[in-house]
Parts: C-alpha cells; structure tokens; sequence
C-alpha cells in the first residue's frame, strides 16, 4: 500500500480495525491525509466505508485503533439524510451548537450561498430533498471545518441534482480548503471532485490513486476515461459493456 | 415483465393501462391510504348520535327512567342544580382535587422520566419502581394512604398524584429513549454540551409522547375521584352521585356522568389545540 506521508497531514491513522461479533469490517487500516486533501474513499456496499468514516467521525466508540489516531478538532461531518431537526427552522438548525458571536448573520450568508436565502425561517420539513441536503452542507461548512466528512451525501438525490451539488461542494470547498474524505459508491462522482482515490475492498485499503486532473474535469478527458475505466475494472465491471 | 419498466416516459401509459380494468380508480390518482383531516366539530358526531338513540330510546319507553335518566331530563336536572347553585360548590371541589392531583401528578412524572430517561443512576433507582407502581391499582393503596396521610384532602389528592404519574412517566420516558439515534450522533458531531442536547434535542424529540401522556392524564385524574369522594367528604361530584344511588336519583347520577364527559372532552381538546400549536413542524397525516 502507497502511505502517505507528511509533515502537514490532516488525518493520520495507523492499524485501525473494527469488527461486528465475529465478523470483521476493517483491518488495520493506516492512513495519512494531508491537510487540504480532497479524499474520495470508494467501495462497494459493505465494504466498511461507512465504518471508516464513522471511526474517522469519532461516532464509533468501539473501533480500536493501535497506535496513533489524529485528526483535527474541528470536523464536520455530512451525512447521507441530511439530519436537519424537524421542529427547528432552517437558520435555527444552522446555528445548532454554533458558538461565534455572528452565527445569525454568517448563517445567512451561507444560506444565501447555498441557494436557500429565502428558506432559513421555514420548517425543514417543506424543503425537497436537495434542499435539505444543502442545508446540511451549509450546517457543515458554517463550522470552517478544517476536516469534513461527508458519507455519500448525494446518494439519495436524483442525478440532476446530484450534478449541481457536485459543483456546488467543490466551489464551497475551493474557498476554504478543507481536507475532505467523501465516501461514494461513485466512480465518476470520486473523479470529479478528489485529488485522490482510494479504493476499499475487504475492510483494507486495496488501491491509492492520485488524480492529478485539471479542473473543471470533463468526463470526456482522456486521463479521466482511463483511470475511470481502470476504477470500474477493479469492481468488476467491464467498460464496454455500457 | 413490462412491471419491472420504471423509465418515466413509460410510466404514464402503464397507469393507463393498468386502471383500464378498474372503472373505480381516476387515472394517474394514487389510491389514498391515509383518511383525510377531519373538520373542526366531526369528533361530536359519534357522540351526538349516542345522545340521539339514547333519548330516543327513553322516549319510546324502551329505557325505564329508574334504569336510566333521558338524557333531556338529565339535562334538566343538572341546569336546576346548578341554577339553585347546589351543583357549584360541589364541581369547584371536585375540580380542585383532580387539577391538584393532576399538576402533581403531570410534574412529577416529567421529573422522573427525564432522571430515568436521560441518566443511568435515574433509571436504575426509578423505573422499576414506578412499574411496580403501575401493577399496583390505585384504589389498593387506599387503606395504606389513609394511615399515612388520613382521611382528608391530601389523601385524595396524593392518589390522583399517584394515578396521574404512571402514565406521564411511562410515555415520556419512552419518549425520551425512543430518541433518533441519528439525532443524536448530529449532536455529537456539531459538539453539543449535554444541556444543550436536553434542551435543543432530546426534549423537543420527546414532546409527542409527552402530549399522548398529557391527553391520558388529563381524564385520568378525575377516574379516581368517584371512589375517593366516597370518604369522609360531603363535596365533589363522586359524593353527589353516591348520595344519588342511595337516594335512587338515577338523573343526579347522569348528571354526573355527563360533568365527567364534559371535563373529559373539554380538557382533550384544550390539550390537542396546544400539541398542534407546540408540534406545528409536524404536517400532520391527511393535512
């Protein structure tokens, strides 16, 4: 496995394993992520992304790791529902557990950067599901955090939506620098926005690619059509087939 | 197997197709599976209907008046009790011990079912005696409140404060342990203290099982009171109606049947206009 390594690096995790009963989800994975990374961490369903990235969140207080496990303090985690409480208004929800003297008004600015400034004194419950979903973005991103987790944010949004809220992410992410690990069952949503690629297969870190692609990507990039068809071949699936 | 197409351009001519056989259904209308909202006042209907086939019955001789009071001449009789002002006094006290009771009885519970929801300590010092509590009847404690607190106010009052906390406690608490998982590991993650937690998520998160303990509550504490105004008492509507048997006035004691549904409804709905304007996030079913 490719390791990371470097003085200036955001997350840094070694020997981090995690097992249900008998069952084993993650094994001993070590991982450096250097600061302003954007990370796409990709698999197959059950492959234990979601656990990495819970481990990563701090939420699993059962995943052992044997030795060191940094990451900064301020991490903001985007998850797949966008967990918007149903009895605040859009702006309260924002602001939840905010402590910075202009959280209103910074709370409405990133609302208004989201496309939802007309939406902070409504229940959350009359947004469509792309509108909840960057509302939570907003929530996140509010935090300046230096570390964001999002676990397959856009899974759930229909494919039009899910293109703008491609765009909308990195142009939010380009602003503050973030380092970013999304986990996505996407191959072409992992090549669009990461700088890396890092393939997760049987609890273990089974590929590390750089994506060194200019942005805006275009799907049509030669470099593009080889890496995705080298992802998709290490699922299984051949190219020509679709 | 044409079911399995789901392309949207499709679909339309597959509704079609489908309700051809069915005359019933409107094309591309879902089947509602919900009821709609009911209008303002509908909930009277049943009750209403009761009234009607109830006086009716009476009017066609069907029911003796010593079985049971017409509901008119029931009717009557209360609105002549409370015109000479002999049915007042009686209501006010009645009141007083259920509302006590219920105050009681609505704070307690929430006390402890926030201790036993939100601590382990709380659960594990408080749960099992409030359930033992619940298998207790009431009226079986009578005798041992009596010795400890006499045959007086505080009695009745303590047992419509025992009878009232059951079930605010049991559905508040489970309220409160019922909380969204995901909820709270956003709590986690936007790095809530543990007050903000209670206060921001786990207490709104708890309120609609707070209220379904509210409504059974509020008609609970008057349940007791019939045999409760049995004792040493000469006030209340418990107290009037046992007199009533005694006497054989079958009118006094619809009257008091008819006091209980009244406070019953009325509190019901007092409480259903404040879960609607505290749960106003909610879009109910059928809205």
């Amino acid at each position: 496995m490719n390791v990371h390594t470097s003085s200036f690096s955001s997350v840094s995790l070694r020997n981090l394993s995690r097992g249900f009963g008998d069952k084993t989800i993650l094994k001993d994975i070590t991982l450096e992520i250097p600061k302003g990374q954007f990370v796409a961490l990709l698999g197959e369903s059950g492959s234990g992304k979601t656990t990495l990235l819970r481990a990563l969140a701090g939420l699993d207080d059962d995943a052992v790791t044997e030795g060191e496990f940094r990451r900064p303090a301020n991490t903001s985690v985007l998850f797949q529902d966008a967990r918007l409480l149903p009895w605040m208004s859009v702006i309260d929800n924002l602001t939840l557990g905010l402590r910075r003297a202009d959280a209103k008004a910074a709370a409405l600015a990133m609302l208004e950067a989201v496309g939802l400034g007309d939406k902070a004194n409504v229940w959350p419950s009359t947004l469509s599901g792309g509108q909840k979903q960057r509302a939570a973005l907003a929530r996140s991103l509010l935090r300046r955090p230096e570390l964001l987790l999002a676990d397959e944010p856009f899974g759930a949004l229909d494919a039009l939506t899910r293109i703008r809220m491609h765009g909308l992410l990195f142009h939010l992410v380009e602003q503050n620098k973030p380092t970013v690990v999304l986990v996505t069952h996407d191959v072409d949503e992992a090549l669009l926005l990461s700088d890396r690629i890092l393939v997760l297969k049987d609890g273990r870190i089974a590929e590390d690619h750089q994506v060194d692609l200019p942005h805006p990507r275009s799907l049509g990039h030669l470099a593009f059509i080889e890496l995705r068809r080298m992802l998709l071949a290490s699922f299984g699936v051949e190219h020509n087939l679709i | 197997m044409t079911d399995f197409i789901s392309y949207p351009y499709l679909s339309g001519r597959l509704e079609k197709t489908q309700s051809a056989g069915d005359q019933q259904s409107e094309v591309g209308k879902a089947v509602r599976l919900t009821p709609r909202q009911l209008p303002t006042g509908a909930r009277l209907i049943g009750p209403l209907l009761v009234l009607i086939v109830w006086e009716a019955a009476s009017r066609l001789g069907i029911l003796s008046p010593y079985t049971l009071t017409a509901p008119s001449a029931a009717g009557v009789a209360g609105y002549g009790m409370l015109a000479d002002g002999t049915l007042l006094p009686h209501l006010l006290a009645s009141a007083g011990r259920a509302y006590a009771g219920l105050f009681l009885g609505v704070t307690v519970g929430i006390i402890l079912a926030l201790l036993s929801g939100l601590t382990r300590s709380g659960e594990a010092l408080i749960d099992g005696v409030v359930q033992i509590k619940r298998a207790v009847p009431t009226l079986a404690l009578v005798p041992l409140v009596i010795i400890w607190l006499g045959i007086g106010e505080a009695m009745k009052i303590f047992l419509i404060f025992t009878a009232v906390l059951v079930p605010v406690y049991i559905n508040t608490h489970a309220a409160l342990r019922g909380i969204d998982i995901g909820h709270v590991e956003l709590a986690r993650t936007l790095g809530l203290t543990r007050g903000e937690f209670i206060r921001k998520v786990a207490l709104p998160g708890a309120l609609p099982g707070f209220f379904v303990s509210l409504r059974l509550a509020v008609t609970l504490c008057w349940t007791a009171l019939v045999v409760l105004e049995l004792i040493n008492t000469q006030t209340g509507i418990g107290y009037l109606m046992n007199r009533a048997r005694d006497w054989g006035q079958t009118d006094v004691i619809v009257v008091g049947i008819f006091i209980y549904a009244i406070f019953g409804l009325v509190s019901d709905t007092v409480v259903r206009l404040i879960e609607s304007r505290a749960l106003a996030y909610r879009r109910a079913l059928g809205a």
